[in-house]
């Protein structure tokens, strides 16, 4: 019985042999082949992840700095010993204030003020900016002098990553940059909560420092705030201008050809480029002041035209020919048609295309090194003339510094950078939504 | 009167003189406004145009010529046995004399006396004032610079008077010519028409600058080091020289800088292509809207990233890994546990300039590809091809030339790419094949040679010029090519 169904079960299986054209074959390449497109995706979605997540697991620390509070004595033996300061105010100026800061620790910590080692390794702890910190608030107001106060200063860039646990305790003490008595200190200071974690506002005011806590990212924003202001003064109108002279008034001749040519091959020349232009021009030849941001936006606005320019004339070809047909018939000028008519209706387009070229231009970092950007500046500029530096230039830096606390700085100051991009882009993205309409 | 000073000036008479044509336009129109050709606010633009144009055209001039000719003066005023010492030695006497100039006007009038009785120590009472001079003065310094400061009192004062005199001359001018039929309109748009030709040639003047200005300082780099030796030098070993010394010591070889160069853009073409293609290929075949609309900002969001986070990333995070990997594996296979791959290297920077490449690549193709006519893919589907077949066979072959075109112009950034490279490449130049070790490239080395305080004379920081026309021509070749295969692509199938 068995034998027989499965030998017809056979027959009918030779009768009709199921022709193979390698169906199932192609179904297989065709998966693979899916495959092979999820996965060039997820490997580009992976590396922003993992870009995104070394930014942010380095950085996020940045945004809070360690603080030793200590009750500051401000000494008249040690600031004005000879009681000069009436006469003489620059006197206050050159006063010795670290020995207030080691004075207070002694007291603090209860060293032995004569065990020379344990002082240093004590005031290694405060970062040395607490000299300009303690000048500030006796310059201010002298009437302090003679008064104990507790004073907040910043801990010092190696402690302040060794606070966030940054730094390898299981090493060998010899090689490890934060010793054991310092470790015990700052457990002590923890302990009586003198040593405390704050938000570091300094981040965003400081200017450029070699150490690592009184460095911060202000006066290179500042810098960057001048140029994008220039770029967008200049690059807006003669980008505009010469579209709508290519787009709406041009003669097909070859000087147009020529330009057009032009301004798509100028969209594409390596920014460094812009930079090596910038420093036979507007430094060697017309003698501009280096490292002035004056320069640098100028270098960024003929870097950023193209892109206005590009996105502008896009703009203008997406108005339809009926508005200006309309406003031509009912006898407006060429000129009126365009200024009236075509070009508030382009300005949602034009707008997004300049906020898209300024950020393109924030971020650029190559152009600004050739013309004297990389400079160590400490106070704010007060024109475009003055010396100044930019974010991108600050973030380039700060990258070279091999200190654990300029890897975290260099962080902060990009999630900086990629914030003020996201929300330009955010702009753009929100501006086209809104405004954008089709026709 | 300082120049911004006057210009703010001009502006207001300009702002003046438009209210004043606009109420005279309104009044020839004797209360029939249909009867002006012009609206009154086309004579005001009028005659504010030639209140303001020619008079500032004329300060531009006048304040960018006018110091250099006073300075030309002062020189010929200098002593003749200076004049015959060479362009040094004068140089330093007229830097002299300028900051003497500025010094000048600050003394007070017994100190002035002193000066004329030949008392005074100019050089210790300037800087009490602020001045700092870089020597002992001369008397004929003094007589210079005062005639320095004579020349420009009289230029400011001749500016000041020709300006005004202009802008108040081009609206009286104008303002006679504004009647009923006056085609005020018309001129008015011949102005704005010729200040958008004007825009509109700012794109050629940047290359004819960018041209220019690296051309001129390539050849004075070219005056001190040969044409072959540069092009065609294997070695590059600058041998920084102290300031004044003009020899050229040290060997410009290009071609180790252009080997780094291409190499590092081949490996990063090599990590970019396959995925940036494939992701484009799903992208477009595919991709459900939701799923599309999703990745593709993802994958855009890594163009829209700075290149120095990029290289931050590769600094902080890829060079180490493939350094750590890479004595994993050295000690699983050998037992020695020492890298193999550097912490810089070809690799490192390959890699990261490849993921920074990925979007260009997927957007410019995804671009293509979309624009491959719908009836060809129907055609294969319909004859019973797969999806991939259909791809592979009948949609890549159409887009094909602009793919290439594309892949050429991502090159060309690859090939133009800083700050990646800075900080992952290396600076090492030398010639090699093995892509674990560091090299450098071209845009690396125009970084290293202008950054720091070097004289612009040496060959040492002239060489950046040299490189950088390089660079530009490679980069305008590619992309000049690629353009023209993608718009040639793009007219098929329209």
């Amino acid at each position: 019985m068995s034998d027989v169904t499965s030998s017809a079960f056979q027959a009918r299986g030779a009768a009709r042999p199921r022709r193979d054209i390698g169906i199932r074959k192609r179904y297989a390449a065709e998966r693979r082949f899916r495959a092979y497109g999820v996965t060039a995706i997820l490997v580009g979605v992976f590396f922003l992840a993992v870009l995104l997540w070394t930014v942010i697991s380095n950085g996020y620390t940045a945004f809070q700095q360690t603080v030793i509070t200590l009750p500051i004595t401000f000494a008249e033996s040690v600031i004005d010993p000879k009681n000069e300061r009436a006469q003489n105010p620059a006197k206050l100026m050159a006063a010795n204030y670290p020995l207030l800061v080691r004075d207070a620790l002694i007291k603090e910590l209860g060293i032995d003020p004569n065990d020379r080692t344990k002082v240093k390794l004590a005031t290694d702890m405060v970062s040395a900016s607490s000299r300009t910190q303690l000048r500030d608030i006796v310059v201010a107001n002298p009437s302090v002098i003679g008064t104990t106060m507790s004073v907040a200063l910043l801990a010092e860039g190696n402690i302040d990553s060794a606070n966030k646990g940054q730094i390898d305790l299981t090493a060998d003490e010899a090689n490890r940059k934060v010793k054991n008595q310092q470790l015990a200190w700052m457990d002590q200071l923890r302990q009586k909560g003198d040593l405390t974690k704050e938000f570091n506002t300094g981040l965003f005011t400081y200017g450029a420092s070699s150490r690592p806590e009184a460095a911060g990212i202000g006066v290179a924003a500042l810098g960057s705030f001048y140029m994008m202001l220039i770029v967008l003064v200049l690059a807006l109108p003669i980008g505009v201008a010469a579209s709508i002279y290519l787009e709406e008034f041009a003669p097909k001749n070859k000087f147009t050809d020529l330009i057009e040519v032009n301004i798509n091959n100028l969209a594409a020349v390596p920014s460094i480029v812009y930079g090596l232009l910038g420093l036979a021009i507007f430094i060697n030849f017309a003698g501009l002041p280096r490292s002035a941001s004056l320069v640098g936006g100028l270098v960024l606005t003929l870097m950023t035209l193209p892109t206005i320019i590009i996105a502008t004339r896009a703009a203008l070809k997406a108005v339809p020919p009926s508005i200006r047909s309309a406003a031509l018939g009912l006898g407006a000028s060429k000129m009126q048609t365009i200024f009236h008519h075509v070009l508030p209706l382009a300005m949602p387009g034009i707008l997004t295309g300049t906020i898209i070229g300024l950020a393109h231009a924030l971020g650029e970092t190559a152009p600004l090194l050739l013309i004297g950007m990389v400079a160590f500046v400490v106070d704010y500029p007060g024109s475009p003339l003055e010396p100044s530096t930019a974010l991108p230039v600050q973030i380039y830096m700060w990258a070279n510094e091999a200190e654990r606390a300029f890897v975290e700085r260099t962080s902060g100051a990009i999630m900086v950078l990629l914030a003020f991009l996201i929300v330009m882009n955010l702009g753009a993205i929100l501006l086209r939504r809104r405004f954008e309409r089709r026709w | 009167m300082s120049a911004s000073f006057l210009f703010l000036l001009v502006l207001l008479i300009g702002f003046g003189a438009y209210l004043m044509a606009r109420a005279r336009a309104i009044a020839a129109s004797q209360g029939r406004s249909a009867s002006l050709h012009s609206l009154p606010g086309y004579h005001g633009a009028y005659v504010a145009i030639w209140t303001i144009l020619p008079a500032t055209l004329v300060l531009i001039v006048w304040s960018l010529v006018g110091p250099q000719m006073i300075d030309r003066e002062a020189r010929l005023s200098l002593p003749t046995e200076v004049l015959q010492q060479g362009a040094a030695p004068v140089e330093l006497a007229m830097g002299q004399v300028r900051a003497v100039a500025r010094g000048l006007p600050l003394l007070t009038d017994t100190e002035r006396a002193a000066l004329e009785a030949g008392t005074l120590d100019v050089r210790a009472t300037l800087a009490t004032k602020g001045v700092a001079l870089a020597g002992d003065t001369q008397p004929y310094m003094i007589k210079s610079a005062q005639k320095l400061n004579a020349l420009s009192g009289t230029s400011t004062i001749a500016m000041t008077a020709v300006v005004l005199a202009l802008s108040v001359a081009g609206a009286l001018w104008s303002l006679r010519s504004i009647s009923q039929r006056f085609r005020a309109r018309n001129r008015v748009e011949r102005v704005i028409l010729a200040a958008l030709v004007v825009a509109s040639s700012i794109a050629i003047l940047t290359t004819v600058g960018i041209v220019g200005s690296m051309l001129s300082e390539a050849l004075r780099f070219f005056q001190s080091v040969s044409p072959t030796s540069f092009f065609f030098g294997t070695v590059w070993d600058p041998r920084f020289a102290a300031a004044g010394s003009t020899g050229s010591s040290g060997q410009f070889g290009l071609l180790p800088l252009l080997a780094g160069t291409l190499y590092i853009a081949f490996v990063a073409m090599l990590f970019a292509v396959p995925v940036g293609l494939f992701a484009a290929i799903y992208m477009s075949e595919y991709a459900s809207r939701p799923v599309r609309s999703i990745a593709k900002p993802l994958l855009e969001i890594l163009a829209g990233i700075p290149t120095i986070v990029y290289g931050f990333f590769a600094l902080v995070t890829v060079g180490p890994f493939l350094r750590d990997i890479s004595a994993e594996l050295n000690g699983l296979v050998t037992g020695n546990y020492t890298n193999f791959i550097q912490a810089q290297s070809v690799l490192t920077a390959g890699i990261v300039m490849g993921i920074m490449l990925i979007p260009f690549v997927s957007s410019l193709s995804d671009d293509i590809i979309t624009q491959v006519p719908r009836s060809l893919r129907d055609g294969s589907l319909g004859l019973g091809a797969t999806r991939s077949e259909t791809i592979k066979r009948v949609v890549l072959p159409a887009a094909l030339p602009g793919i290439v075109g594309a892949l050429l112009l991502t090159a060309s950034r690859a090939v133009g790419e800083t700050m990646i490279v800075v900080l992952a490449a290396g600076v090492a130049a030398r010639m090699q094949l093995n892509p674990f070790e560091p090299m450098t490239t071209v845009t690396v080395k125009i970084v290293n040679q202008l950054t720091g305080d070097l004289e612009f004379t040496s060959p040492q920081t002239l060489v950046a010029f040299a490189l950088g026309i390089t660079l530009f021509t490679i980069t305008l070749c590619l992309n000049i090519y690629a353009l023209y295969i993608v718009r040639k692509y793009r007219e098929q199938y329209e």
